[in-house]
């Protein structure tokens, strides 16, 4: 899907022209560069890399600014392949927040904030086991049974059990865009997003 | 911090100016009722007991005993919803929230005018 790179600036509220206070997340979306358009003839399949945000140049290795150079941009901290980009681009193009429109719906793909090792209650929505009474103690968050005994005497893998949760790349579908900003390169989409403040947020039309 | 600023100002097109008041303030808040599709403005006039956050999360409280009953209400300050806030009276109050005001009733419940 064609889309472009964007970072979470945070959360607010706008009221609509209704009169209701709506949550919104504000997103810097672009401008981004063309580094590298992918061709069926030399790579196999169709698309166009896109880079965003300023990176220092002491820490850009030498492969990577050469194929800054090479697309005649500064170094870039984050790169994404999109595919099916209606228009041919050229290297060193510039995508910027106003190929999406305002009152479209978007997808929104980003890593999710990082939950630490977690119970089978908050990581999969268990109810934990029981009722709190009728004697019933420390087991409130429990998982419960992992599975049947002598038969198969061993407990099936990918059993949903605790542990390391968040972390993951989440993507979120539909998401209303509310207002479109250019002067800013601000985007305004409805409800919220994946993601910590400041994270890298890949956004789909 | 800034750039939500920049995204909270393209909203701010047609917003009226609000005038300073504060805890202890007597205010008239007329407000636009819709009713299926005609709209009436309602004032509700008390007693501005706090003011709360801050930009555009900005709300008040407004109190008034109607039938006896005390009435509370709070309003976005941004709320659409709001036609005019009118400052009847300014009060002179030490505290930036007066919840001990709730307590008091007949003629305790008076509030002394500030002089300007």
């Amino acid at each position: 899907m064609p889309g472009l790179i964007g970072k979470k600036i945070g959360m607010t509220s706008v009221f609509s022209a209704d009169g209701k206070n709506v949550p919104c997340t504000v997103i810097e979306a672009g401008p981004c560069v063309v580094t590298q358009v992918k061709k069926m003839d030399s790579d196999g399949y169709e698309a166009v890399q896109l880079a965003f945000d300023e990176k220092r140049e002491k820490s850009t290795n030498k492969p990577e600014a050469g194929h800054f150079k090479k697309a005649g941009t500064s170094p870039k901290a984050k790169l994404v392949e999109f595919k099916e980009f209606e228009d041919e681009f050229n290297l060193g193009d510039i995508i910027s927040v106003d190929i999406i429109e305002e009152d479209s719906f978007v997808d929104i793909c980003g890593i999710s904030k990082g939950k630490g090792f977690q119970g089978v209650v908050k990581r999969y929505g268990f109810s934990g086991v029981g009722g709190q009474t009728h004697g019933q103690q420390d087991r409130d968050r429990a998982p419960g049974s992992l599975g049947a005994s002598s038969t198969p005497s061993r407990v099936f893998k990918g059993m949903r059990m605790a542990g390391r949760t968040g972390g993951e790349r989440v993507k979120v579908d539909n998401l209303r865009v509310l207002k479109v900003i250019p002067e800013s390169n601000l985007l305004l989409i409805k409800g919220s997003v994946p993601g910590a403040k400041g994270s890298y947020l890949i956004i789909e039309k | 911090m800034d750039l939500i600023k920049v995204a909270q100002e393209a909203f701010n097109e047609g917003i009226k100016e609000v005038p300073e008041f504060g805890a202890g303030d007597t205010v008239s808040v007329h407000y636009k009722i819709k009713e299926g599709t005609k709209e009436r403005i309602q004032v509700f006039r008390g007693v501005v007991i706090q003011v709360k956050g801050h930009g555009n999360n900005k709300r008040f409280t407004v109190r008034k005993v109607s039938n006896n009953v005390g009435i509370e209400r709070i309003f976005p300050i941004r709320s659409p919803f709001i036609d005019k806030i009118e400052v009847n009276r300014k009060g002179k109050v030490r505290r930036a929230r007066i919840y001990y005001f709730r307590k008091l009733t007949g003629k305790k419940a008076r509030i002394k005018e500030k002089r300007v």
